[in-house]
Parts: C-alpha cells; structure tokens; sequence
C-alpha cells in the first residue's frame, strides 16, 4: 500500500470531481447515475480514508526518528532548512512537546546547518527520554502531522503555502465525514426519490463533502477560511432546496448571514493570530507552537482566540448566534443529519480542537476555572437543551439538542478536556445523525410531517426506525454502555477536575444538561413512539435503502464508545492496547499544550447516569403515564410567562429579525438612501445649478451685452459654431467650462497664495 | 520578435483600436456586419498583441518598467511620449484587453437603441485606446490626455445610448469627472514647477517623467506636497469613486447601456485607483502618510455607506451600482494602508471588482432585456423561469460577497489583513478601528447580495411574466461573451498567484519610500 497520508488532497479532488460531473451531466445521465457517481465517489474517498487512519496508526506506533523526524517536523511547519533560524526554535518546540521544558532549549539562533541537525538530535533523545513520563504507557513520544504544502501565492516578498495537514485528528474527521456521508447519500436515494431537484441535490451533497474533507486537512488557517465558507455556501444551497417557498429562503438567508457574521470574528482571528506569529505563514502548527512559546503575547492569544471564537459561535451554533440553526431544518432531512447536526456544524469545534494552543495559551485554559469560551459552551447547552421542550417539530427537538450538545464539545475544550471535547464530537456525529434519519423515516412515513402531535403509536409500524431511534436516544442521554455515555463522562471528569483547578461551575451545566438532554429525547421519543397513532397518514415501514443506514449508525451509537475505553474502570483494567485508543491516536503530540488528562470518576458516571435515568423516568410518568403537573401554564402566570419566553426562544429571533436586521434593512438603509439623493447629490446638483446661473449671467449680461456688441461684425463664422455646439449641449459647455474654470482658480489660488 | 515587442508592442496594444476606429469611421454605417467585425476583430488583434507582451514580460522583474518607448512629444515642456508596463499595469492591461472583445461580442445581436452600431462601437474602440494608454502612459501629460480620452465616448454612449435620464446622468458623469481632472492637472503642473529639473540635451528643464518625479519630487515642501496629493485626490478620487463624490455613479451607471455600465465599472472606475498608486503614492510618499488616514476613513465609510444604501435599492443595476462604491471601499482601504499586502489587495481587488461586477451587469442588462424591468419587486423565480441565468447570478453574487475561492476574497481578505499592521508611521490603532469596521462591511455585503439574491432568483415568477415568450435562458452570444469572465472568477479565486506573483515585487517599488511597508 502506498503512503497516503502526504496524498490525502486526492480525497476532497474525488468529490469535487464527483460534483463536477453530476452538475455538467447529472441531469442527461439520469436519477440513477447520478446518485450512483455520487455513491461511488464517497465509498471511494471512505476507503482512503480508512487507509490514511490505518497509516496514521502504524506512524503512533511506528514514529518517525532521527532524520526523518527533522525532516517532517520541518515541514510541518512550513518552514524550509534555508530559514534556518527557525529551525533552533523548532528544535525548542519539539523537545518542548516532548515534555521538556522549553527553556533548555533555548540556545542562540545560529543560521547553520548544524542547527537543522540539533533539532533533529534534540527531539529525537527528548523524545525517547521523556516519553514514557509525559505518557504513562511509555508507547510514544511527539509524532508530527504529515505536511505537505505547495506555494499558494507570494505577497510581501513572503511565500505562502497551501497543503494537507494529516494527523489523528484529520484521520477521525475523514473517517467520520466519509461514512456519514455515504449513509446519507445512500438514505436520500429513496428520500428524495422523485424531487424536482435531485440532481442539484446530489451535486451540492458532493461540493459539501468535497468542501468539508477540505477543511479538516487544512493546513493553515487561510485554507480552513476557504472551506469554512464553502461549506456555509453549500449549507445555504441546500437549506434553500426548495427554494419556491419564501419560508425556506428565509431560513436559507439566515443561516448565512448569521454565520457572516460569526464569520467576521473569524477573519479578524485570522489576521490577529497571523500578525502575532510573526507575520509570515498561517500554518496552524506555527501558530500553535508560536502560542505555545513562552514568548507569546497572551493579550493578542486572548483577542485573537474570541474573535475566532466569533466564527465558532455562529457556525457551531454557540449563544447567541445559535439561531440559525433551527431555521435550518427547513432544508431535506439527510441534508439535516450530514451538515447541521454530524459535520458542518462541528466546524467551530475542530477549529477550536486543531488551533487548541491558541485557545489555551490565550484564555488560560489550563490555569483558569472560568472563561469566556468554557461559560458560553456550558450555557449552550442549558439554553439548547430547555428549548427542545418546548418544540412539537421532532426536527426542530434535535435540531435544539444539537445546539445543546455542539454546547457540551465547546465546554470540553474549554475546560481542557481537549479528548473529551473531540470524542463526543464523534460519537454525537453517529447517533445524532441517527437520530435525523430516524426521524426522516418517521416523516417519509407520515404524509411528510415532522409534527410529533400527529404521530405516536409507531414503534410497532416501524419497528426497525424504532429499535434505531431508541439506541441513538439511550446513547445521546448517556446511557451505560452506548456511545454518548463514555464521551460525555469524560467530559464531566474534565470539568470535575479540570487542569489546576476544577471548572465547578461547568460540571454543574454538564449535570444538569446530562438530565434535561435524557428527558427532552424521552418526551420526543414517547410521543413520537408510544401512545396511539394521532396522523391520518397510514405509517409503514421504510424501505431498505432507509433502514440499512439507521442500522448502521445505531451500531455506531452503540459500539463506538469503547474506543476510548478508561484505563481504571471501576476497577476494571484492560490491557493498554484496548484502553484510551482514541486519546493515544487522535490527541496532538506536536505543538500541543501539556494536558492533564482526567481520570475515569465513578461518583460522576453514576451521578450522571442516575440524573439521566430520572430524566426518563419523570417524562415517562408524565406522558405516559399522564402524571404531574399537566396543564400548568393554564393556571400559573409564573409558568405560562416561562413557556412563553421558551416559545419565543428567548425573544432572540426578534432583537435579531425584527430588531437588527429589520433596523438596518429599513431605516438606517432608507437614511443613508435619503442622505445620499438630498444632501450629497443635492450639493452636487446645487453647485451645477449655480453654475448654469451664473454662466447664463456672464452670457446674457456680460458675453451679449459688452464683448458680443464688439465683436458683432466678425460673428457669422463663430455664430455657426456656436449654433452647431448649442446643438449638441444647448447650454451645457458653458456650464462645463465654468466649473473646470472655477475649480482651477480656487486651487491655484491655493497654490498662489498658500504656498 | 521581442525587438519589435520592445519598440512598438506597447503603442500598438494603445493605438490599434483607434486604428480601427478610423477604418469604420469612413465606411457608411449601413454596413453593419463590416463594422462588427472590424471591431470585434480589431480588440481581438489588441488582445493578441497583450498576450505577446505578457508572454514576453520579464516576471522575475515586475517592478521594473518592459517594454519601454521613450520618445520626444511635445519639447518645449519637456513633455514626452513615454509609455512602460510593469506588473501594476499588466493586470490591469490584460482586464482591460479581455473585457472590450467580450463586451462587442455581448453587444453582437442587440445593440441597445438607437442601435447604430458603428457609432456604439467606434466609441468602445476610442474607449479602449484611452484605458490602454492610461494604463502604460509613464508622463504626467500623456497619462492625461488618455485619461480624458475615455470621458468622451463613455458620455456620449451613456447621453446616446441610455435610458430615460441619460442626459442628466451623462452630463453629471461628464462634468464630475472633469471637475477633478481640472484639480489634477493643476496638481500636475504644480509638481512639473516644483519638482527639480534635469538635464536635457544641456538644458536643465523640468520634466513629467513619472518614472523620475519620485526622486525629484523629494525636495518640494511638506506643506504643498499635501495640496499637491489633494489635487490628485480630487481626481482619482472621483473617478474610483470614493465617498462622497460618489453620487455620479450610480446614476451613470443605471442610465448606462449594459455594455457601458460593464466598461465602467470594468476597467473605468480603476484609473482613479491605479492613479494612486501609480502616480500619487510613489511621487508623494510623505504626503500619502498625511492623507492616508483621511483616506481610510473615507473608505471604510464607503463600504459601510455604499452597502446601506444597496439595501435601500428598488433596481437591481442601481443596487450594483452601489455596491461599487462599496467593493471599491475595499480597495481604497488596501491603497490606504500602505503596505505591500494593501496594495497587492487593492490591485487584485481592481481586477477582481472588475471581472465581477462587470458579470453583474451584464446580468443586469440581459434581465432588462427580457423583462424591460429591473424593478426588484417585480422580478422573481428567475431559477424557475432561466435556470442558467440563475446559476450564474447566484456565483457572481458569491463571488462579489468575497466567497474565499473565488476572485473577490483576494480583493478583501488581505485588505482587511493589512489594515491591522499598516505601513509607516501610521496609526496602529485607528487602523485596527477601520478593520473591523471593513469587517462588518462584508456582512452587509452578503445581506444585500444575496436578499437581492433571494427576490430575483428564488420563489416563482409574477404572474406578469410567467407565460412571456421573450424570457429565455443565457443566449449564445452571452454564454461567449460571460464564460471566460466566469472561469477567470474562478481562477483567480483558486490561484491568486497569478496575479500576486506579479504585483507584489512592483508595489513594493510603489511603497520603497515608506518605512515599514512589508507585511
């Protein structure tokens, strides 16, 4: 097998291809072909995808040393040998990343040679020295990404690359996108069978994966920029999908000025953390390592890290820019699965993942116990996770818990728990998007409704949608043994134990939502699920084509927790090759903060898994077994006012619609129109009108009466002239000549007597 | 080959189009497939000859000035016939060679009324040998008279062939433009005057050799270097045009016949850009550092301004019409910072503006001529009714949003970029203020772009329009005529090399007098 992981570009090239093709041909090849080249194209970027986390694996274990460790460190970071004044600084960063300190590195930049070969010395014994202190298990030391890089464009006499950066985190992102891409290129054959667009459907579902494969490998942050937006474009395409309706237009709209707005924040990140790094590369790994340097201004990480931040908030739906997203099930439901509830929407969170050094070393994560990006991820998920009660359309409770939950991988981040956060970003991607196509099943079988008041009763008609909905519920309430259960309590021990000191605060929000998540799912689930059939619809079924994908990923709910199995498990220890895999092979070891990683907390799991099972319990006894306080908001005020400020989703769409946007797109838009046609053009118009004036006073007054009189003998030729000029102008030259005649004088007059 | 090249590859590239001009000026104006193909034939030629000086151009020296023709013209004010392309100019010269053949192809089949299309395109030819000369023109003099050489035909094209304001809304552009060209040429003058003299043949004259005044210029006061650099804003700025000596535009460009509406905003709206950093920042460098934050300001107020006011459009030309004021914003904050990134923004920023928005009204004017409309509130569903009109439309909104990976990002991003670190003893601070607002710029530019987006193309077409036999997708003309404006969009988007590899080493000449001007 040849090596992949400098060759990855060739996975996003497939799909670009891939949308090419069926946007050129699509609708000359048919229904058939096109979901087929779209189909072939994701199983094929799939297989290289596992190919490059297979190879990424064998290099954890297998790590590059000596020679070829300098060489790659050196590319990794973007910077040539004949730099090499960098070089020395590398030789700090990668011995720092080793686990030693980075102040005995710390020589005289010599610009030799001998300098690329201390580095690679230098990393190379740190590395073999300090490995089995920095990581308990001994297995390895600090392997670098594979970088490869071409020259984009020259400015500033600087040259500035373009590239594939592949680490255990790309590989995961890879992996990941293809699989749930593929599901749900598969499901929307039989979903969007028949629709007026399939084919620019299929076309946008291969730009978004192709946009999406290229921003996880990027390897600097201007490219992350370029796919950032791409995948915003295609998400508008296909929010917009049915584009006749106003309604879904709208949602459309929203969701990308919303995120231009975010965007905003992320450009100017973007330029903050380029400057602060010296000014010379945007490569991520510099940037981290520039952050990670004791000589680091930590104002400029701070600033920079909430302006990126910015771009998070709006993209992974993060209050107060979260809005959109609910908007956005206006478009299909695969579509809903793949970009805003598995892929898109954790852009945000993999920007903070992959610039991590700049979010740690600028908040001070690890010496922190509040921040800003910590609070604003835990208060998401409470805002979230309290909207999804209130919601009747299933797509919108998942649409909020999404919000809720993208909250909780923020939160992870934020408190350091840097695994923690990227784990539940993977197990959520399986289940959640189970969750979607679950309920697009449901709706394919209702008449197309998603309104869980007219549903109910349809785990027998749909047992397999059922036993799938079920298991991906149980895995994002966190139930022992699924998925969600394992990522989300390491979330909590994080929190619990923070880096120095404990997020309290956090663990708090964590709880809480670990309850509110397990009832919200319970209540769509019981009215979705059990009861009586309340539609009109005759429920069936789906085909295979729907039911194989809910299969697979209900699997993936269920089993893919126990890729990060705990090292202590009550107890239990397994040997260390099935322990914390995911840790030891998506978790950085270059240009990485020193993390400290939160040990296996049984009071928590079980504090957890109890708040859950309350969760269920509760709704369970309220909608099923019709107990509690039903009908509250009729005789409390206090209740109906909160219910109300829940349906109005805490009157944010308002400020924004109405407030904002409604503000600007209305009177300050009108304003500036008035400003400029009265007072700017007025100005204007006011100076020609003088002008025609007082250059009809010279003509009539002084040109006719006094130099005319004496020159009237000789007029006949000029006379024909002036009739053949007045022709054409009828007055204008006048007024033309005496602006260009007053304006002159007034600067030479300026240059006469000033000067 | 190159010998030839060297001596008269630049006067032909220039003067071919006049040529042409004349050749149809002398055959009756009946014969109209004659004159099509003359013109089209004619920018055709010119297009070939630029892509011989662009094959030929030394890239490893983009800031020295190839191909250069350095003759007498008029001696007695040592005025001379110099023209020369470095890489500021080339970009400019190779937008300006694509956009004439396209825009006479576009104009194949419907010349707007009164139709008389020798007329309308010996103007566009004159047109073409005013931009072209403009941009090679290395004397203050020569720069000028090209400079002015383009008002005549854009006037008459707009007062001939406009639509219902045309008289109004030429004379304004007429008489605006002049008004800073006469401040210009004062400033001009004022220079020649000031500046030290050389030698000529023995006698010490002054002289217009833009190549030169940069060195001579350097002893003229602090204090009429300013009223100096003011003069040259009035002109440049008008013509860009930069807040508040805007308001011409928007009327020039609605009355304006699609093609000239594409010239204009295509290649015309750049001479006041390309003369700033041509001429003004390089001969005044101290004065530039003056009115540099005076510029900023100017700019970020027109791209916030500019945006609002799209968002107040009824008609959808006028609305790009405003949203030149803004894009140009951008390119006016790039020339302000003065640094290498700004100013390789701002020359890619001209292009790409170019390129786009001259995309954007091309659409303009096909829309009109199926709908007779541009009322916004009437249009609708055009994805329904002309798919690959709606296609199109949709990618040219992107890309005048400043979509990375297309053409318009390149103009803005590195703009926004080096407002945060900018050149001289300017103030880091304030710079940073006007970033951000240039920031909030590109929300509303996506607000604007794609709620026109959203009223033009989306939903289904009013019932007026619904059964019309004239609305048909993209023609045959209009798919040659927009194609390669569209791969370019794209192009560049993907590969800002192309045109980065060639500005940067010559506005790093540009900016040599003004300390820390690199990154």
């Amino acid at each position: 097998m040849p090596e992949l992981l400098d060759k990855v570009w060739i996975v996003p090239a497939i799909m670009a291809l891939s949308f090419l093709i069926i946007l050129f041909f699509g609708k000359r090849a048919g229904t058939r072909a096109t979901a087929g080249i779209g189909i072939a194209a994701v199983s094929l970027c799939l297989l290289f995808s596992v190919v490059v986390a297979g190879q990424w694996i064998n290099r954890v274990n297998n790590p590059p040393t000596g020679e070829k460790l300098a060489q790659d460190i050196v590319k990794a970071n973007g910077l040539t040998p004949q730099n090499a004044e960098d070089v020395e600084a590398e030789a700090n960063a990668a011995t720092h990343d080793s686990g030693e300190t980075a102040a005995t590195a710390s020589g005289t930049p010599t610009v030799t040679p001998i300098a690329l070969e201390l580095a690679s010395t230098g990393a190379e014994s740190a590395a073999g020295a300090t490995a089995s202190e920095e990581h308990g298990s001994g297995e390895h030391g600090s392997v670098p990404p594979v970088v490869r890089t071409v020259t984009w464009f020259q400015m500033g006499g600087i040259s500035f690359e373009a590239g594939t950066l592949v680490d255990g985190l790309t590989a995961m992102m890879l992996i990941t996108v293809c699989i749930i891409s593929l599901l749900v290129h598969i499901y929307s054959t039989e979903y969007l069978r028949g629709d007026i667009r399939y084919t620019h459907y299929y076309a946008f579902l291969s730009l978004f994966t192709a946009s999406m494969l290229f921003y996880v490998m990027s390897s600097n942050t201007l490219q992350m920029l370029v796919g950032w937006e791409l995948v915003g474009v295609c998400s508008f395409g296909l929010i917009g999908h049915w584009w006749e309706e106003k309604k879904n237009s709208d949602a459309a709209l929203k969701a990308f000025l919303t995120n231009r707005v975010g965007d905003m924040g992320l450009i100017i990140g973007v330029a903050i953390t380029f400057f602060a790094a010296g000014a010379n590369s945007f490569n991520v790994l510099h940037i981290n390592e520039y952050a990670l340097s004791g000589a680091a201004n930590t104002t400029l990480l701070l600033v920079g890290g909430l302006c990126l931040f910015g771009g998070v908030t709006s993209k992974s739906g993060q209050f107060p820019l979260h809005t959109w997203l609910p908007d956005a099930m206006a478009g299909p439901t695969p579509v809903s699965a793949l970009i805003h509830a598995a892929t898109m929407v954790v852009a945000g969170v993999y920007l903070i993942a992959r610039l991590y050094g700049v979010f740690f070393a600028g908040l001070g994560i690890g010496s922190s116990s509040l921040h800003y990006v910590a609070f604003i991820g835990g208060f998401t998920t409470i805002i979230g996770g309290l909207l999804a009660f209130v919601q009747t359309d299933l797509k919108k409770v998942l649409a909020y818990s999404t919000i809720s939950q993208l909250g909780y991988m923020v939160m992870a981040l934020g408190v350091g728990a840097w695994t923690a956060g990227v784990f539940h970003l993977f197990t959520h991607a399986f289940f959640k998007a189970c969750l979607f196509l679950g309920a697009g099943s449901v709706s394919h079988a209702c008449h197309h409704t998603f309104d869980m008041r007219e549903m109910g009763g349809l785990r027998k008609k749909m047992p397999i949608t059922h036993a799938t909905f079920l298991a991906a519920t149980l895995a994002l309430a966190g139930i022992f043994p699924l998925a969600g259960f394992w990522s989300k309590d390491e979330i909590l021990a994080g929190a619990s134990s923070g880096q120095e000191s404990a997020y309290t605060l956090m663990l708090v929000f964590g709880l809480i939502t670990a309850f509110m998540t397990a009832a919200y799912m319970g209540r769509a689930y019981w009215m979705t699920f059990w009861g009586n059939y309340r539609g009109h619809a005759k429920p069936h079924e789906s085909p295979k084509v729907i039911t194989v994908p809910l299969i697979i990923l209900a699997a993936c709910a269920v089993f893919l927790g126990f890729t990060n199995f705990p090292t202590n498990f009550f107890g239990l220890k397994l040997p260390g090759g099935f322990t914390t895999r995911f840790e030891h092979y998506v978790e950085p070891t270059f240009a990485f903060p020193p993390l400290q990683h939160a040990e296996f907390t049984p009071w928590l799991a079980i504090a957890s898994t109890v708040l859950a099972a309350a969760g269920f319990f509760l709704v369970y006894q309220y909608y099923a077994k019709n107990r509690g306080p039903h009908g509250l908001t009729g005789r409390s005020g206090l209740a109906r006012a909160g219910y109300g400020f829940l349906e109005n989703k805490y009157y944010l769409d308002t400020i924004y619609t109405d407030g904002i946007a409604g503000a600007t797109k209305g009177p300050l838009a009108r304003a500036s129109n008035w400003v400029n046609q009265n007072v700017l053009d007025g100005v204007v118009n006011g100076v020609g009108t003088v002008a025609r004036v007082s250059a009809g006073f010279v003509y009539k007054d002084i040109d006719q009466l006094v130099v005319d009189g004496a020159v009237n003998g000789s007029g006949s030729v000029s006379e024909g002239a002036g009739q053949f000029l007045r022709r054409i102008q009828t007055g204008k030259v006048q007024q033309y000549a005496s602006i260009l005649f007053a304006g002159a004088v007034v600067l030479a007059g300026v240059f006469v007597f000033v000067i | 080959m190159k010998d030839f090249l060297n001596s008269w590859g630049l006067s032909l590239a220039v003067f071919l189009p006049l040529m042409g001009a004349l050749v149809m000026f002398v055959v009756p104006k009946a014969r109209e497939q004659f004159h099509k193909t003359v013109a089209l034939g004619t920018s055709l030629v010119v297009a070939f000859v630029g892509i011989l000086l662009f094959a030929n151009f030394d890239y490893d020296a983009t800031g020295t000035m190839q191909f250069v023709v350095d003759k007498s013209w008029i001696p007695i004010i040592n005025s001379r016939y110099i023209v020369g392309m470095d890489g500021i100019s080339l970009p400019l010269i190779a937008l300006t060679i694509l956009v004439v053949p396209l825009c006479i192809i576009y104009s194949w089949n419907h010349f707007p009324e009164p139709r008389n299309p020798k007329a309308f395109l010996i103007l566009i030819l004159i047109l073409q040998t005013g931009m072209m000369g403009s941009f090679v023109a290395q004397d203050l003099i020569l720069f000028f008279v090209f400079f002015e050489v383009v008002l005549l035909p854009m006037y008459f094209m707009i007062g001939v062939w406009g639509g219902e304001k045309r008289q109004y809304a030429s004379l304004k552009f007429f008489l605006y433009t002049l008004f800073g060209s006469a401040l210009m040429i004062v400033s001009f003058m004022t220079l020649y005057f000031l500046s030290d003299q050389i030698n000529v043949d023995g006698t010490m004259m002054h002289t217009f050799d833009m190549r030169l005044l940069p060195e001579l210029a350097t002893g003229i006061s602090a204090g009429a270097a300013l009223w100096i650099f003011g003069g040259m804003f009035m002109g440049f700025g008008i013509k860009v045009p930069m807040f508040p000596f805007h308001t011409w535009l928007p009327d020039a460009h609605t009355q304006a016949p699609t093609v000239g509406s594409v010239i204009l905003a295509a290649v015309l709206l750049k001479l006041g850009t390309y003369g700033f950093i041509r001429i003004a920042i390089p001969i005044l460098p101290e004065a530039a550092e003056t009115w540099a934050p005076f510029i900023g300001v100017l700019a970020v107020v027109g791209i916030i301004y500019g945006a609002l006011c799209c968002l107040a459009q009824t008609d959808m030309k006028r609305l790009i019409a405003f949203s030149s004021v803004s894009h140009m914003g951008f390119v006016m904050l790039g020339i302000a910072t003065l640094t290498d990134f700004g100013l390789n923004a701002a020359v890619f920023g001209m292009v790409a503006h170019g390129l786009i928005t001259g995309m954007l009204f091309f659409i303009a004017g096909s829309t009109k001529d199926r709908f007779h409309t541009l009322d916004i509130a009437r249009l609708g569903g055009m994805l329904k009714q002309m798919p690959h009109m709606g296609w199109i439309l949709g990618f040219s909104v992107m890309a005048s949003l400043g979509l990375p990976g297309l053409a318009g990002f390149w103009g803005e991003f590195p703009a926004i970029l080096s407002a945060y670190n900018p050149g001289g003893d300017l103030n880091v601070a304030f710079f940073r203020v006007l970033m951000v607002v240039a920031a909030i710029g590109t929300v509303l530019a996506a607000a604007y772009l794609l709620w026109l987006y959203q009223r033009v193309a989306f939903g289904v077409p009013k019932a007026e329009f619904e059964d019309d036999p004239h609305i048909h997708d993209v023609s045959f003309t209009e798919w040659v005529a927009w194609t390669p404006m569209l791969v370019l969009i794209l192009v560049l988007g993907v590969f800002p090399n192309l045109i980065f590899r060639v500005t940067d080493g010559a506005v790093a000449n540009v900016l040599s007098a003004i300390p820390g001007h690199g990154g």
